[in-house]
């Protein structure tokens, strides 16, 4: 790693003032996923800020919301008995990442602000349009096994490898964000951006700018929900697919239904077309093939990940037969 | 940057750049080479240590980031001649071969017994999932820490 500062920040105000006032300045809370990606090369800074000290790992059950401390650990979230109780699709898509070390070390922001396991991206002598933009994408014509059949274009076609982001993109979380402009909200369904031209471009947040917390709604439907990750390992891998689904039904009837994907998109990827197929009409295997054939609709596949289409529409047959007691 | 840490009850002081991982700063700096450089990327889990009692990968964190922690490794398991529970649990099993992950696997060891996810061989799997082994003694570390589990709660 190129030598670097670090600071460690007392308030969050302060963080933020550091990270406006000092070139090539990034934040530091676990660090699981920064460390490589400076080994690698696939980032350079100048300046690290440690957000560990700021008060923001505590994880409060308000009326209607559950406030997630951008600083809490990937474990203590899993462990916190409101998080599985009311939100279990949060407590297994965060058990199923990494492993127990990471876990101990890895924040909530952190991990959302992971960046993508594309072999070229992490390799600092292929080109890449995310690492550098113009320089061209060889995945998509390479090696592609990992990449995205959703929301691709021509110059990017790299997945989102958190599975939290997309129990959250499926819970309509919300992320709050502390920058020089001060405080705001971005809706989770527009914090991660496609790559369209500008895949350097990942998310909705601006120079400065801290995740400060993650809000839940808490919802009866949040309840009845789970996490599937497929993988090419039973544990300690990135998954291929994933669904996060959340399910309520009435007489075999859906009520209401979730449906966020990863491995399959350029984001965590919601369908509201396969939901809305799916809500109001009795939950059977044909029912949910439908909105799986929805799913797929637009998607565009590689010579190395083609098979995911087929994969995440079984994938999506599994989980709802099992949150809707088909299996 | 100077950084103070307690490592293996011992109060200790090292100079060092911030990029100096934890790793580094305890088997360069501190002489403590108990601790394996695996893959240097958090993949393999041999440099797992603790740090405040919970097990972490010291490679993916930096030394200056860990300021004030008490970290045990491998060589503060032991109380004199007197090994630690999973140490005999693992000499016991014959639960290493070349013995390069087998420091990681301890400390992880240790960890998940006092996490409480050793209750079955098929949650040892899971917990232990961090550590590689290439030599694949899995089976019997799986043996060895369920022995240390039972071990540790009597």
């Amino acid at each position: 790693m190129r030598a670097f500062g670090y600071t460690v920040a007392r308030d969050p105000a302060g963080a933020v003032r550091t990270a406006t006032n000092t070139p090539n300045a990034t934040y530091v809370a676990g660090g699981t996923d920064l460390l490589n990606l400076m080994r690698d090369g696939a980032e350079a800074h100048d300046h690290l800020i440690d957000v560990n000290r700021l008060n923001l790992a505590s994880i409060t059950a308000c009326s209607g919301t559950l406030r997630i401390g951008a600083a809490a650990r990937m474990r203590q979230v899993a462990e916190h008995a409101g998080v599985r109780e009311e939100f279990p699709v949060l407590s297994e898509a965060l058990l199923a990442s990494a492993s127990p070390q990471v876990r101990n070390m890895a924040s909530i922001g952190g991990n959302l602000l992971q960046r993508t396991r594309c072999g070229y991206f992490r390799d600092a002598g292929s080109a890449c349009n995310k690492r550098v933009p113009g320089s061209g994408c060889p995945a998509i014509t390479g090696q592609n096994r990992s990449h995205a059949v959703l929301g691709g274009s021509d110059h990017c076609i790299a997945t989102h490898p958190s599975d939290l982001a997309v129990a959250l993109t499926a819970l309509e979380a919300t992320v709050h964000l502390l920058g020089p402009g001060g405080e705001r909200a971005v809706p989770i369904a527009d914090f991660y951006l496609l790559p369209g031209s500008t895949p350097d471009q990942e998310t909705a947040m601006r120079p400065g700018e801290l995740i400060t917390r993650v809000d839940v709604p808490r919802t009866d439907l949040a309840g009845r929900s789970r996490y599937l990750k497929l993988r090419d390992r039973a544990t300690f891998e990135f998954a291929v697919v994933s669904v996060a689904a959340a399910l309520r039904t009435r007489g075999g009837v859906v009520r209401d239904v979730r449906l966020a994907f990863g491995g399959v998109g350029t984001r965590p990827w919601r369908d509201t077309r396969a939901e809305a197929a799916l809500r109001g009409r009795p939950l059977t295997p044909q029912a949910i093939q439908e909105a799986g054939r929805l799913l797929v609709a637009d998607a565009k596949p590689y010579e190395g990940n083609a098979f995911k289409v087929e994969l995440v529409q079984r994938a999506l047959v599994s989980i709802l037969g099992e949150l809707g007691g088909l299996r | 940057m100077e950084v103070e840490m307690t490592v293996n009850g011992r109060a200790r002081t090292v100079v060092l750049e911030p990029r100096v991982t934890l790793l580094d700063a305890l088997r360069e700096r501190l002489g403590l080479t108990g601790t394996k450089k695996g893959c240097d990327r958090g993949e393999c889990g041999a440099c797992t240590v603790l740090v405040d009692g919970e097990r972490v990968k010291s490679c993916l964190t930096l030394a200056v980031m860990r300021q004030g922690a008490e970290i045990t490794t491998v060589e503060g398991l032991a109380r004199g001649d007197e090994l630690h529970p999973v140490q005999e649990a693992f000499i016991k099993h014959d639960a290493f071969q070349c013995g390069a992950c087998t420091p990681g696997q301890i400390m992880s060891a240790v960890a998940c017994i006092d996490e409480g996810h050793a209750g079955s061989e098929a949650e040892i799997r899971e917990w232990m999932s961090g550590n590689l082994c290439r030599c694949a003694a899995y089976q019997n570390i799986v043996a060895a820490v369920a022995d240390a589990a039972k071990e540790v709660r009597r």
